[in-house]
């Protein structure tokens, strides 16, 4: 579906992609994928067509800046409540795989 | 009795309760037995909270029995909580099987002013997983399915909660809308839902999708009860840096107005760019007999044109996506959700992708690596960059036509209810169903859907789609409770009252 002249993906693109975002895929997803985001990209890439640079972006229908709240002690998350749907956790702390890999 | 009850409206019951014709806790029963009998077929809910519900049904009517001041004017009734809204110890998956099992450890704030107004939360409505989605069939616990034909889509990302209205398992249900998640599924399923003004109602608590976009908001069968229900949970909350710190609208007085004054007056703009190519004849042909009867009613109709319209849908499939796979780094089996692959051996970066490989589902992954792919250097300004000024000239198209007119209107989505499975392996079929709520989710505005009628076509409710300027929630919904008054004069009816009975009613 996409034609010469736009960003067509390589299944080597989509696996780097998959990379770095941490997504483990199987050969059939990422030879989906490859079709699927060629299409999409295809479509999507029309936004250039009329984004100018005089054009602001936009973020809020009410633009606001300088967001604060009051600055007031809270309690916060208890301690067992923070830890109480982790998937492992050792003498009150979240236990957590090697950081770093055999490789390192 | 009982069946009785669940047909009844929120505004019905909330008064019902309040003079102590019927119990709380008999309008909870009603509705949990009704759960019991038809969810089997449906599959709104992912979870029931019986025993919590009653009990809250219990404290309702204990207050009331003891002349306590109403915490509400809805206290007592029953509601449907769409499954990206936390609550404290009660199970929340956003669809998702990354987050199975999860008990959120806090209330949202939507949640806790649900609470605190006496609303019963009956359980958690199922949707496509982290709200991806229009059908409802990208839960990972399997698809939910339209009472008015259970071999139909009930719209999504909400299609539990629209399902749960249209099912009357609930008279109230609370959705979120990030590309038309609300008003979609609203529209497919002949029920109401409303898209507050972005930053109208707080997102805290909310399991994020694309946070530029998303807003939660009220779904109910009648236009009443969700006004009502609107004013109990929008307000500026300090959690919420996106929250706009104003009043409350006073939605409720505007649909005393719409049903007592019309819409005599009003200026109604139809948007040129939403309907023709793409959308079914049954909704055009609905449409049109809205158009008329607003203009019966003495409302001044103009076209108008937004031209950047058409760019909507790309520039939603960029921002949604980058900031969808922002959103869901937090996902990364180290704090809460699911784990897999933590044998000793594997690193956390081999563990967090084994289990986001094996927890997300397709679409998920797809809009993931879509937007790590649009944010990526080199790339930014071109897609994400482009998205966020189309959004800006849609906007000005908006501010254009709002100058011609008080409130847009257009078909709330293209086709009436699709087949399940229909369109489940092209993602850009799909995303043709928000072609008409995305320029709105864009602009930030909020904009609702009431049924328009029943498709000659297809025999399946239509939504009539209004869209008010930022923070003109209160036109929006004067003309829409005009809208549903004028309907029920014609016809005699409702289109909820339409619904076919599900078989497993008890009668």
């Amino acid at each position: 579906m996409t034609t010469a002249d736009e960003p067509a993906l390589t299944r080597d693109d989509v696996a780097h992609l998959a990379h770095l975002s941490r997504l483990e895929l199987t050969d059939a997803e990422l030879d989906t994928y490859l079709g699927q985001l060629g299409v999409i990209l295809h479509s999507v890439a029309r936004v250039g067509e009329v984004a100018g640079d005089d054009v602001e972006p936009t973020t809020h229908a009410v633009p606001q800046t300088n967001v604060f709240r009051d600055d007031v002690e809270v309690p916060c998350l208890p301690h067992a409540a923070a830890l109480a749907s982790a998937p492992a956790s050792y003498e009150g702390r979240f236990r957590v795989p090697q950081i770093l890999g055999e490789e390192a | 009795m009982s069946a009785d009850l669940t047909r009844r409206s929120a505004a019905e019951l909330a008064s019902a309760i309040a003079s102590r014709e019927v119990s709380a806790v008999e309008v909870t029963r009603a509705h949990l037995d009704r759960i019991g009998a038809v969810d089997p077929d449906v599959h709104a809910f992912l979870h029931v909270s019986d025993e919590l519900a009653l009990a809250q049904a219990a404290e309702v009517d204990r207050a009331f029995d003891a002349g306590e001041q109403s915490a509400s004017p809805l206290a007592g009734v029953p509601l449907a909580l769409k499954d990206i809204v936390v609550q404290k110890g009660v199970p929340t998956t956003a669809g998702s099987k990354i987050l199975e099992g999860w008990l959120p450890p806090y209330d949202a704030t939507i949640t806790r002013k649900l609470l605190d107004a006496g609303i019963v939360i009956l359980g958690k409505t199922n949707m496509d997983e982290f709200a991806m989605g229009s059908s409802t069939e990208n839960s990972a616990y399997g698809p939910t399915r339209n009472p008015w034909d259970l071999s139909k889509i009930p719209g999504g990302s909400g299609g539990g909660s629209s399902a749960a209205l249209a099912a009357f398992e609930a008279p109230l249900a609370i959705g979120t809308d990030t590309g038309g998640s609300i008003r979609q599924p609203a529209s497919v399923t002949g029920t109401v839902g409303a898209k507050p003004t972005y930053g109208g109602v707080s997102r805290y608590g909310v399991i994020a999708l694309a946070s530029s976009l998303d807003q939660p908001g009220p779904c109910a069968r009648t236009v009443l009860d969700t006004a009502m229900l609107h004013e109990v949970i929008a307000g500026h909350d300090p959690m919420d840096a996106t929250s706009i710190p104003q009043p409350v609208p006073n939605v409720v007085a505007a649909v005393r107005r719409g049903q007592a004054d019309g819409v005599a007056g009003m200026k109604i703009g139809v948007v040129k760019q939403l309907g023709g190519q793409g959308y079914q004849p049954g909704v055009l042909s609905s449409f049109r007999s809205a158009v008329e009867q607003l203009q019966a009613a003495g409302a001044e109709i103009v076209e108008v044109d937004c031209p950047h319209f058409e760019y909507g849908l790309a520039a939603y499939y960029l921002i949604l996506p980058s900031e969808c796979s922002s959103n869901l780094a937090r996902f990364d089996a180290m704090r809460y959700g699911l784990r897999i692959g933590d044998d000793g051996t594997a690193s956390a970066e081999q563990v967090m992708s084994l289990t986001r490989g094996a927890g997300f589902g397709a679409e998920v992954k797809r809009r993931i690596i879509l937007g790590t792919y649009a944010l990526s250097a080199g790339y930014y300004d071109a897609y994400y960059g482009s998205a966020q000024k189309v959004r800006t000239l849609i906007r000005q198209d908006f501010e254009k036509a709002y100058q011609q007119a008080d409130v847009l209107i257009s078909p709330a989505s293209p086709t009436t209810a699709f087949g399940i499975g229909e369109k489940v392996d092209d993602p850009m079929a799909m995303y043709l169903n928000d072609l008409a709520t995305i320029p709105g989710s864009l602009a930030g505005i909020p904009a609702m859907s009431v049924p328009s009628g029943i498709a000659a076509d297809t025999g399946l409710p239509v939504g009539l789609q209004i869209m008010g300027p930022a923070l003109g929630e209160e036109r929006m919904y004067r003309v829409a409770a005009a809208f549903e008054a004028g309907y029920l004069a014609e016809h005699g009816t409702t289109v909820p009252q339409q619904i076919p009975a599900l078989e497993g009613t008890a009668r």
